[in-house]
């Protein structure tokens, strides 16, 4: 089971030179003040196995630039490709309350065509993966904040998507937990060959986790600026070369949500 | 040296997590069968009690005469009677069987049109109104013109319960369908439940709740139609049930057996929820973590 994932997971990198690559993406939303530019012209390329974190103000179109390279939406004009169809994770866990945690993985399983013999033993392995052995039969409301999001990352692998989307999954949750899901989130990020494209408001989380933080402007939202984090991981979100670089992009985030008071 | 660190680290993390989810951990506890027992029978008993106690009370003082309200002993008799003469049963059951067969068919038009309406914008804005404004309708009124469609049958009485339950249903099914999280249509949409997997998947069991509340309606309103049908339109082809024995009854002016009818007519509504209905719903809402417990 494990090996044919892996040669399915390698022929789909070798077939796909980028994780995710965004032509020179417009969104607007029609509103009642007419026409409302929300994103423009935005380029983005992952990489395969490449950890992007995308940063932004409030009004910066983040999540609306995660839904369309979800597939949830269209652009107004530009291009989004990905190898396969992307998992995405959200702020909130979006488990099925009427399913346990072992069923919401299988659901996404048998979504993806996983025959019913195998499901059980690889909901179990992914479970496994997030720490959650014995939770199979818990039921969502049973469990925990990090718990529920750790399950929901457990689906969002079972997609065997080559992208994971993340739209601030880990914003709802407190610092302590929030600490131990980066950790857990690098490790597995690290231990597979996925690509993440993480949104956040979070300086410190997108240096803390990103390989290149992405800096968006706001209303409407553009690529301001670019940063390669070469901190090796294991990185606290504590380290003294992760406050220093987060200091200077948040100085840069600043001016951005500074210009939009001066006029 | 580095591989060790690293090593360290996870450890270090994996015995954190472990000690957050210890502490995170929702107990769920059972209530014990004693505490059931005082908490959720022994209130409805008393209720009862205290009413049949001030029935019989009223009787024995000669508050009202016997032409009115009949003493209890007498219900009892006519009950008893029922029972020794083996009718009791079959009376029931006649009314039941037609009462559940007629919410089954309800059940099994109701939902596709529920779903119609709920998924479908031009379905919906064309029946959504006529379904609400149905439901406000007495069932009763369906009686003549089902009797002039069909005559004095079977036929007669389902059409009654239908036009009475499906619109319950259906309007519960819509209800539900609108009540579903847009974040959950979203994941499913992402794990690729779109389509009739989706609705499968997703949006009928994220619906079942109001789904659940528009059945126990359902059932409500099938009985009550029945009811109605069977005092209206009682004939020796149809069978004995529960409205004819009412409405034999009143034409044998016999208050006892009138009273009989109407306890039995009740037990059997109430039986029905308690014994169905709520266990499904109770056992539904408590999966799903949405039982407030007092």
């Amino acid at each position: 089971m494990a090996t044919t994932l892996a040669t399915a997971a390698e022929g789909a990198v070798a077939a796909a030179a980028h994780a995710a690559r965004i032509e020179h993406v417009s969104k607007s939303f029609s509103g009642p003040a007419g026409s409302q530019l929300v994103l423009d012209d935005i380029s983005l390329d992952v990489a395969p196995g490449e950890f992007v974190t995308i940063l932004g103000a409030s009004g910066c179109g983040k999540s609306t630039l995660l839904n369309l390279v979800a597939g949830l939406d269209r652009p107004t004009a530009g291009s989004i490709e990905t190898a396969g169809r992307p998992a995405l994770m959200f702020q909130e866990h979006a488990l099925f309350p009427w399913l346990t945690a072992g069923k919401n993985i299988e659901l996404a399983l048998r979504l993806r065509g996983v025959p019913k013999s195998d499901r059980k033993a690889e909901a179990e392995r992914l479970l496994e993966l997030v720490r959650l052995g014995g939770a199979y039969g818990k039921r969502v409301h049973e469990l925990s904040g990090g718990m529920r999001q750790r399950v929901a990352m457990a689906r969002a692998l079972a997609q065997d998507s080559r992208l994971l989307l993340m739209d601030e999954p880990f914003a709802a949750l407190d610092a302590i937990t929030r600490d131990v899901l980066h950790g857990e989130l690098t490790r597995i990020w690290e231990e597979t060959s996925l690509s993440v494209l993480f949104v956040t408001h979070n300086v410190r989380e997108a240096v803390r986790l990103a390989q290149r933080v992405v800096l968006l402007s706001s209303r409407p939202g553009r690529v301001a600026k670019e940063w390669t984090v070469g901190i090796p991981q294991p990185r606290r979100i504590e380290d003294a070369d992760v406050a220093e670089l987060s200091l200077e992009i948040t100085e840069h985030l600043r001016g951005e949500i500074r210009r939009h008071g001066q006029h | 040296m580095a591989s060790t660190e690293t090593k360290a680290k996870t450890d270090d993390l994996a015995g954190l997590e472990a000690g957050l989810d210890a502490l995170d951990a929702v107990e769920i506890r059972r209530t014990p069968v004693r505490e059931v027992l005082f908490r959720k029978v022994l209130p409805p008993v008393l209720a009862v009690t205290l009413v049949l106690a001030v029935w019989q009370v009223l009787v024995s003082a000669g508050v009202t005469d016997e032409a009115k309200l009949p003493p209890l002993s007498a219900v009892g008799d006519s009950l008893a009677d029922m029972w020794l003469k083996g009718t009791l049963f079959e009376v029931v059951w006649t009314s039941v069987s037609r009462g559940l067969l007629g919410f089954l068919l309800a059940l099994a038009i109701g939902t596709p049109l529920g779903l119609l309406v709920a998924r479908v914008k031009f379905v919906r804005a064309a029946i959504g109104p006529i379904l609400s404004g149905l439901q406000s309708l007495p069932s009763v009124a369906w009686v003549p013109p089902a009797v002039l469609w069909f005559g004095l049958n079977d036929a007669m009485m389902y059409t009654v319960i239908l036009l009475g339950a499906v619109p319950s249903i259906a309007n519960g099914l819509v209800a539900g369908v609108d009540q579903v999280p847009p974040l959950f249509l979203r994941a499913g949409r992402t794990l690729g439940a779109t389509g009739i997997k989706g609705v499968w998947h997703v949006v009928m069991p994220a619906a079942l709740p109001g789904y659940l509340a528009g059945l126990k309606q359902g059932w409500a309103f099938s009985w009550r139609s029945l009811m109605a049908a069977e005092i209206i339109a009682s004939s020796p082809d149809l069978g004995l049930g529960l409205g004819q024995l009412l409405e034999n009854g009143r034409n044998n002016i016999d208050l006892p057996g009138v009273f009989l009818a109407i306890i039995l007519i009740l037990v059997v509504g109430i039986a029905i929820d308690l014994l169905i209905f709520s266990p499904v719903e109770r056992w539904v809402l408590r999966s799903r973590g949405l039982l407030a417990r007092s």
